[in-house]
């Protein structure tokens, strides 16, 4: 590549190519139009894999986005494909490695910074937006057929017959995935039932548990604080006697945060609080056998865990790509105050079993 | 192994009358729930719908009917105590239900 450069520094005396603050994935110009288009590179570097790390694990994934826009990757020409994607850096990312080889358009649209299918949900990635930026970008000059590529779970937010009617470009949904773009290109924007459907497996769930555990700390912390809490007033303290306390009630939230999602198929019942409710059970005897819990001490274990491990299981309802809004509704509804009530019980039987011996 | 959800208050409808056998929906459908035949399209796995509404939006007759929304919890619940709509507060920059990429 003749102008390839390693970071937007430098190039700021360059007249031609107006390089200042460009992002560090950006490899190149091509000429479209008689624009200078950003050509994107398909390899990864270090900063893009901590960034994917650190929004994986939620730590600063607030405000991870690419500037909205026309790009390019390889050397395409006006017969060359156009990919819509979202302006959420990793998908942005995504794309661009598994388009590799390719020389296509992508057109980013400002998602806000949101995954395609999420913004699809909020109506970022929605209709009004891809025509907005059809136009904004020129696109009916950039190529000369009436072809661009949507990621399939895109369709939630976008209705293809409008932005024909509004631009004369065609929508096609592609596939789900953008590790299947190629071969969806090759094969002539044709894609397998396999292509269009979207799948949970063991990888997909133990990608999302990070962020649930993050969101779930302040739980965990406050559970902390109210042992110690409760111990205080017990004079000696002992770690025996902590653990015996806090790791069961620690653990019922790990039962729904993490064990809940990494077996979800093989545990039974459909709904998430029963599925929670079920984990939390046996997280409940296994450490019930393992301190040699008291009656009275299986009793408010009970109380405590159940609820606990129920309510983080059903709130990974949100990070599945499977659960309706009538079906988690109706979950809520049915479950919502008896988790309170049992885990109100729970606290007070706690602090009632440390005041009487 | 297929992950099933609650299926008894699921929300679609499809108009066979309408239908003019464009096959959006088909295409756009994640989960399979429709089936084409007869040049009509048909809904054949409706516990499978998670209400993403996609169908619904991309056909061009009107034929659909769907509920569509986030199917999280947290955000119900949250809606439940604020006393708004569903809102899972991840508006603008993403957090627990829209980390997937």
């Amino acid at each position: 590549m003749e102008n390839d450069k390693k970071c937007g520094c430098g190039c700021s005396s360059n007249a031609s190519n107006s390089a200042v603050g460009t992002p560090g994935f950006v490899c190149g110009w091509q000429d479209a139009n008689g624009e200078k288009i950003q050509r994107v590179s398909s390899k990864l570097d270090f900063n893009d894999i901590i960034g994917a790390l650190k929004v994986r694990l939620a730590l600063g994934r607030d405000d991870y986005k690419v500037e909205p826009g026309l790009y390019c990757i390889g050397r395409p020409g006006s017969d060359s494909p156009v990919l819509v994607t979202a302006n959420y850096k990793l998908t942005f990312d995504i794309l661009r490695k598994e388009t590799d080889g390719l020389s296509a358009w992508i057109l980013a649209l400002d998602t806000k910074g949101v995954n395609v299918w999420c913004a699809a949900g909020k109506g970022t990635f929605g209709t009004e937006e891809l025509i907005r930026k059809i136009s904004a970008v020129n696109l009916s000059k950039i190529v000369d057929h009436k072809k661009i590529i949507l990621p399939q779970l895109g369709a939630v937010g976008v209705a293809a017959h409008l932005v024909k009617e509004a631009t004369g470009f065609n929508v096609h949904y592609g596939p789900v995935r953008a590790a299947d773009i190629k071969k969806y290109i090759s094969d002539g924007y044709k894609k397998d039932d396999e292509m269009r459907r979207v799948t949970f497996n063991l990888r997909d769930r133990l990608t999302v548990i990070p962020v649930e555990l993050v969101m779930a700390w302040k739980f965990i912390a406050g559970i902390a604080a109210f042992f110690l809490f409760l111990k205080a007033f017990r004079g000696k303290f002992l770690w025996k006697k902590v653990a015996r306390d806090l790791v069961p009630s620690i653990g019922g939230i790990f039962a729904g945060v993490v064990a809940t999602p990494a077996f979800l198929p093989y545990i039974p019942g459909r709904a998430f609080s029963v599925k929670g409710f079920i984990s939390g059970v046996c997280w409940l005897a296994l450490s019930g056998f393992n301190f040699g819990f008291t009656v009275r001490e299986w009793i408010a274990n009970f109380f405590m865990i159940a609820p606990l491990s129920s309510f983080f299981a059903l709130n990974f309802t949100g990070a599945t790509t499977f659960t309706s809004q009538s079906g988690a509704e109706y979950e809520v509804k049915k479950t919502f105050k008896l988790m309170k009530y049992s885990f109100i019980l729970g606290i007070v039987l706690k602090i009632l079993s440390k005041f009487k011996k | 192994m297929k992950l099933e959800y609650l299926s008894e208050a699921i929300k679609l409808t499809l108009d066979e009358e309408k239908c003019v056998g464009c096959m959006m929906c088909v295409n756009v459908c994640p989960h399979g729930v429709f089936e084409f035949s007869e040049k009509k399209a048909h809904i054949a796995d409706k516990k499978s719908c998670m209400e993403c509404g996609a169908c619904k939006k991309n056909c061009p007759v009107a034929a659909i009917e769907s509920g569509s929304g986030v199917g999280c919890a947290y955000a119900i619940i949250r809606g439940m105590i604020n006393n708004t709509a569903p809102d899972c507060g991840c508006s603008g920059d993403g957090n627990s239900c829209c980390g997937k990429g």
